[in-house]
Order: C-alpha cells, then structure tokens, then sequence
C-alpha cells in the first residue's frame, strides 16, 4: 500500500489536469481564423449560403460556444471522443487505426537511440579526451544539430535513390500482398529508414547526457572507495558510476516516452509513414475540431502516463527516492 | 522530354478501336494529394475526390478537349430547337458495381433529388430547370424555363455525378454508410482504403464499353511531402504525376529524366484562371486607377517564366483562353512601370500600405506573392504580405478581411458557369470565397451577364460576351495574372492517359500500359 498511495494521488491529480488541458484545447482550436465548415466549402470550389449552413448545422457549429464547450466535456467524461464529420467516421477510429504504425515507428526509433545511445555515452566516458572520445561528440553533436526533415530528406535520397538498398515511402509495399514472416521482413526493411532517422537525434542526445553524468559521477568519494577496495574499472563503470549517472537519462527518456504518440510529424511526412502525427497535422489544417481534440487528449494523457511510469522507474533505478517520499 | 500534343489523335485512336495495339492488364500508382476527406463524388467535389472517384463514378456525357459533348453514360442527346428540352438516350446494359441495373431514375434521383441537396455548384445551374422526368427506363428529358447557353456542359463526371437512388432514397446522405465503400457505374471499383496509405481500385469487369477498362487495377498513393512525391517517381514507386504535385522546379527536373512525358492537356474544361482580388469596397484597391496601377505594374511574363517555369499564359481578361465565348478585343495591360506611376500620381496615392495575402498552397504560391510585392514597390506602393494558412485564408477572403488576395478559379468550360459568379452583384455574399469576393458592382454589366446567359443562338451570345469582356476589363476587378498550367507527368510506356478535356478526372478507362 505504501506503494500504491503515491500513485493512486498522482492519478487524482493527473485526470483533473487531463480535463483542464482538454478544455484548455478547445478554446486554443476554436481561436485559430477559420472552421471545417468554411474550409469544406473552400475545397469544394463553390458554395453558396444553403451549404455553408447545411455543414455548420452538421458540425454543430451554429450552436452557442458555450453549448459547444460544454457538450464536448461531457462527451469527454465520457470517453466519447465524437465523430469526424470530415472523415465521416467516428474519431476514436481514425486514432486507433494510425496508431499502430506510429507506435512501431516511435518505439523502434525509441529503443534504438536509448541503448545506442547509452552504450556510446558509457564508451565515450571511458575513453574521455582520447580520439575516440572526440570522434563521438562530435558525431552526437552534427546529429543533434540536424534539422530533422533535411536527414531525412537525404537518407532517401543517399540509400533509396541513389543506393537503391531501402524503401524510402510507406510501411509496407503496396499491393504485394505479403503475409507471414515476408511481410514482416517488409516492413522491417520500410521502418529502417525513417525509425534512424529518428532514433539519430535522441540517441545523440542519450549519449552526450550519459557521458556527461558518467564523468560528474566519477569523480566522487565512493568511486575513490571502490578503486580502494580494489574493484576492477569495468565493474565499477557498471555497478558504481553507471547507476548513479542513469537518473537525468531516465527524465529525458521518460519525455522522450511521453511524444510517442504525436511527436514524429515530420518524419511520418517525408517518409508518407501513415502515423498519427500526420494525423493530427492533417486535421489541424481541415480545422477537423473533434479529430485533432482527440489526438491532442490521447497525446496529453500519454505525456501523463509516461511521468507516472518515469516516477516508478526512478523508484526502481535509486531505491532511495521512494524511501524518501 | 516528349510532349503529348496529338491528343486529338490518341482519342480517335482509343475510339477507332484497336489502331494503336492496346495491351490488356498491369497496374498503375497515381499520386493524390492531399488525401481525400471522402470518396461520395456527390458530397465531396474537393480536387483529390474527384481525381479518385472520377474512376468510380460517371456522368452521362465526357467533353473533348475543344470541350464538344460526347458520350458518356448517355449514348446520345437531342436538345430542341428553342434550347429549352434536353432529351438523353441512356446506354445499354449498364450495371452498379453491386450488380444493379442503371436506369433513367437514377438520373432522376441524383440530378432532381441528391445533388440538389448537396451540390451548390450544380444547384446553380438547376435553378434553370423546370422539370426532370423518365419517360421510359433508358430516357431522362431536362425542361427548363430558360434556354440556358451552357446546360449542355453540366453533365460532365464532377458536376453532375450519377448516383445509386437505390442506395441513398431515403437515407440521410451524409451519414450513409455506403459513403466508405462507394458504388458506381465507373470502370472501376473500389477495393481498399488504408488511410494515409493508398486508395486500391480495381477493373469492374461487368462496365458497358466492350474492352474497356485495360488496366487491371490502380492505386493512389498518399504521399504528403511534395519533395518526396518527386523522389517517388523517381525510384519508381509511382507512375504518374497528376497535375500540381510537385513544385514547378521539380516539374523541369522530372521531365527531362529518360523515358518521362508530360501533357498540358485534361485541363481545358477547368481552365484554371490566377487572379488577385482586390478589395473593391475600400482602401486604395477602391479606386480604379490604383487598380489599373496594379496591372501595369506586375511583370507577369516573368512570373510566368521564372516562378512558374514558362507554364501557362498571360490572360487577357477575365475568361481563359480555351474556354467558350473567349474574346482577346479588350485593352491590354503590358509591363508599363512608368504609366503605373503616373496614374498612381493622378489619383494621389499617399503611400498607404495595402495587405497582401498570398494562397497558402506551397512555395510556388508564396513566390509569386514575394514577386508581386516586388513589382508594386518599384512603382511605389507598400505592400505588406499577411500570411496564413487554408484556412485562416478560406476565413479572411470569405469574411472580406484583406486588401488583395491571391486565388484562382475553375471555369468549368463556359462564362455562366465559371467567369460571371465572380463579378455580378447577386453573387457578393460574405462567407464563401467563391463568388464576388471583390465587390465589384456594375448593374449594366450585370444586366448584360444575365442576358448572354439564356441566349439559346451561340453568335449572339458570343458578341455578349465579346462586349462583356471589353467593358469589364478597363474596370480591373480583380487583378488578372495567369491562366495556370498544371501538366500531367507519367512514364512514356504509359498510353492514353489524358483523353478528355477533364483529363484524369474523368476516369482513365482508355489508359494502358505498353509491357
């Protein structure tokens, strides 16, 4: 129980903040100059008054704001998230049906740039100031510095133009009709490209921040005992220096984390990747109310739920922190 | 490079049956972007709806790229002598893709019943018309209370899409279920939708023409970032390029590449026009010389050459070239810096700064705008650009907030349908940026838009029109700047692609692919 109370107040505070960001969403979408009425009619090529008040009267946007605003909470509470009348299908579908490709995308990229990123920041610690050391920084910090869009851009074009080696578009080929262990393989050899891509800007990131807190780790008293009792430099880079540098990494992977829902828009967009962030981009452009309400509350409560986790793992990593509270 | 000017040939080919040796089968990827909101041709008529549904659904007739009829679901036509009865003779044997009979009561329902619910475009044009009624299974008779000049153009796919009565009678449109899995009369059928992915359509093995369709199925691809669209018909992955997909740079790229062609043609029903509204209502852009300021001003073949690279043409005024009742006997606006300046002196302009909205629709668009600013300021006017997005931009024009904006409009083949919306009285109503927008007011001119548009004798109308033109264009309503090019790219082995004067929105049942 000890345990658990902690978390079940996070939870209280968690869902009231989850309400105040959804309301908080709704004034914000319902700021922006234009509504879905007006750009329908505004692709449509023609409109006249009749159909402008046909689309407002289905949107539900001839009703007072206020009726808006309080109907789309009590929709919220209870988790109906509505019904995209652009899309002519109910929202939490749209989202369920994008989320698995974004999900394989972020995760990959997430894990990938974790480990390697960690492991290089370990590596790099240990050989600080020699010219492997200087090779990796200055790796990390062109990957950081990159704007994201352009390595992209030119992944495609170096390994799938040029090289021919991958895929550059999609999660899948189109109309091959793999199944079994083929389509898997398929869409390995599709997410390779844009999962790097991704996976490139935080791994430098991990790494830089990993070697940093390994060096400021080293240099204090126990790991002066540890060499004393004799310990073995890699034991006490694992055991000693490692655990105790790993907290900063854990926050930044727990933000990481919490955008793995809506934070690959850009990637999902060069890469025609069919993700959620696209989604969401897509949808704000349509002024598409309910579709980007509810990516923007599944993206908001994400963020919550991977502070909740992050909390739980530092307990893990540092036993201390849950002693304390 | 191979440009395909022989349309007129290649469709007397595809009609004369098997003069070029047509090849039976293969698949094709079409870029559509952005993806659809929907496929129901009846509730959707945005520019990626009708690329995709054009091979799902029909009209009854097509129109050539001289935009004469032919036929289309209907077999043949007779229209009477005082223009007021249209008669359609309907083709045999035609099926649903459900396996349902087609009859002249769907023709009822779609034109009398479903699109004059949904359809404000063609709603215009139904406001003519009395009666639509089915003497028999195969005849539909169009009575209308005017001779309206340009009925005969309304039948084509995107304006008047036929519709399954026994689908929708009854049901609430909108919300049908049917709309994600639409059914047609078109040369193919719908298969799979994997949003953000592609659209799957496949050849409708039962469609009335003998032969046709000879692809066996075509897939649009989503691809949403314009630099990738080009690196995909590079690899390979797609075949064709419709129109407007990639930026023009890419366009000169793309078409110099081995084994590429490219045709200007499939627009000539669309005739898309580029102009500048300019706010008629107040501020400086309510003088008219301050406007005709504007047109001297702008080195428009430059834009054309350099932003647009060499596609499309100066327009004289405000009908396009290639579309009916076109007169070029109107005042012509050369770059002329020096004039520009002196009739900005004689109305005394003091240099108030005038709001410049740009069509948020890539870096074409914002270009073009940056040229536009340019060239004002060597004459001495201020202008400041206001950016925004599709939709803050739909909201500000429909709402009159802006002293000029960018646009460009479809003409749909005649001046009643496509040119006068834009520039009579009756038309100026706030919310909508596709009519008046400008606030032009001219009650003599109006007079005469509604008169040449119920002129049963061509000539007479022509002359109308002629008159129309050169009155109009010394008034500078808007700021006309260029009739656009947007040219179809597709890979050489390709054939038949663009047949029609709609071009790839019409179905692209007569294209095949030389294995």
């Amino acid at each position: 129980m000890a345990v658990l109370a902690p978390i079940l107040g996070r939870l209280a505070k968690a869902l009231i903040t989850l309400l105040a960001i959804a309301v908080l969403n709704f004034f914000l979408i319902h700021a922006a100059p234009g509504d879905p009425a007006v750009v329908l009619a505004g692709e449509a090529g023609a409109a006249d008054e009749q159909m402008i008040a046909q689309l407002r009267e289905r949107f539900g946007l001839d009703q007072s704001f206020h009726v808006q605003l309080g109907s789309y909470v009590w929709n919220i509470v209870q988790l109906d998230f509505g019904y995209s009348f652009r899309q002519g299908a109910p929202v939490l579908d749209l989202i369920l049906e994008r989320l698995p490709a974004t999900l394989i995308l972020t995760l990959t990229a997430f894990v990938i740039s974790l480990t390697l990123g960690i492991a290089l920041g370990v590596a790099a610690s240990a050989r600080v100031g020699k010219a492997s050391d200087s090779v990796l920084t200055t790796l990390a910090l062109l990957f950081y510095a990159t704007p994201l869009y352009w390595a992209a851009l030119m992944a495609v074009l170096v390994f799938s133009v040029e090289l021919g080696w991958l895929p550059g578009f999609g999660y899948e080929t189109v109309g091959a009709g793999y199944s079994g262990l083929a389509r898997i393989w398929d869409v390995i050899k599709h997410l390779i490209l844009p999962a790097s891509t991704l996976g490139l800007f935080f791994m430098a990131v991990y790494m830089r921040m990993t070697r940093a807190s390994m060096l400021e780790v080293a240099q204090m008293d126990f790991v002066k005992t540890a060499r004393a009792k004799g310990l073995s430099g890699p034991v006490i880079r694992r055991r000693h220096i490692l655990r105790n540098a790993i907290l900063p990494v854990v926050t930044l992977a727990g933000l990481q984390a919490g955008q793995l829902v809506g934070g690959a828009v850009l990637t999902e967009t060069v890469f025609a990747w069919p993700g959620i962030g696209r989604l969401m981009f897509e949808s704000l452009a349509a002024r598409d109310y309910n579709t980007i309400l509810g990516v923007f509350l599944v993206s908001a409560a994400m963020v919550i739920v991977f502070n909740i986790l992050t909390d739980l793992v530092y307990r893990l990593v540092d036993p201390r922190i849950g002693a304390r509270a | 490079m191979k440009h395909l000017k022989a349309t007129t040939f290649l469709i007397a080919a595809a009609f004369a049956g098997q003069a070029l040796a047509q090849e039976a089968g293969g698949r094709l990827d079409i870029v559509v972007q952005p993806e659809p909101p929907g496929l129901m041709l009846g509730l959707v008529q945005n520019g990626p709806t009708q690329l995709v549904a054009g091979d799902i659904y029909e009209g009854l007739l097509r129109y050539t790229t001289d935009l004469e009829p032919e036929p289309g679901l209907a077999k043949s036509w007779d229209i009477s002598e005082d223009g007021l009865t249209y008669t359609f003779h309907l083709n045999e044997g035609v099926k649903w893709h459900d396996g349902e009979p087609f009859t002249s009561a769907d023709v009822v329902f779609s034109a009398d019943v479903f699109l004059r619910e949904t359809h404000a475009r063609l709603r215009a044009s139904l406001a003519y018309v009395d009666t639509i009624t089915a003497p028999d299974d195969l005849t539909v008779v169009f009575k209308l209370k005017e001779p309206f000049g340009p009925f005969i153009s309304v039948f084509e796919v995107g304006t008047m899409p036929m519709i399954p009565k026994h689908i929708y009678e009854g049901t609430d449109y909108a919300t049908n279920e049917m709309n994600a899995t639409p059914i047609g009369t078109g040369p193919f059928k719908f298969d799979k939708w994997e949003k953000g992915s592609f659209i799957h359509l496949v050849k409708n093995e039962d469609y009335y023409v003998d032969g046709l369709p000879h692809l066996d199925e075509v897939y649009y691809r989503v691809i949403p970032d314009a630099a990738s669209r080009a690196v995909a018909f590079e690899t390979g992955e797609v075949d064709v390029l419709p129109g407007g997909s990639v930026e023009n740079w890419d366009v000169a790229r793309l078409t110099e590449m081995d084994g590429v062609c490219s045709t200007g043609s499939g627009w000539e029903f669309f005739a898309p026009l580029a102009w500048m509204w300019l706010n008629n209502r107040e501020g400086p852009t309510s003088d008219v010389r301050f406007r005709q300021a504007i047109m001297y001003a702008m080195d428009r073949e430059f834009v054309r050459d350099v932003v647009w690279n060499g596609f499309g043409k100066i327009p004289t005024g405000p009908v396009a070239s290639v579309t009916n009742f076109y007169s070029d006997g109107v005042t012509q606006y050369d770059y002329n810096p020096d004039k520009a300046k002196a009739l900005l002196d004689e109305m005394g302009y003091d240099g108030e700064t005038v709001r410049l909205l740009p069509l948020p629709y890539g870096e074409t668009w914002q270009r073009w705008a940056e040229a536009v600013r340019q060239n004002l300021s060597e004459v001495g006017i201020n202008v400041e650009i206001d950016s925004t997005d599709v939709a803050g931009w739909n909201e500000k024009t429909s709402q009159w907030d802006y002293d000029m904006a960018f646009t460009y409009l479809y003409q749909y083949g005649d001046p009643a349908l496509g040119v006068s919306r834009n520039y009579t009285a009756d038309r100026i109503q706030k919310g909508s940026p596709w009519n008046n927008v400008e606030g032009y007011e001219n009650p003599e001119l109006d007079a005469k838009w509604a008169a040449a548009a119920v002129m049963a004798d061509p000539e007479a109308r022509q002359d109308a029109y002629d008159e129309i033109q050169k009155e109009i264009v010394d008034d500078v309503p808007v700021a006309w700047l260029l009739e656009l090019e947007f040219p179809t790219i597709y890979r050489c082995n390709v054939h038949d692609l663009v047949t029609t004067g709609i071009g790839l929105n019409d179905g692209i049942r007569n294209a095949w692919i030389e294995q």
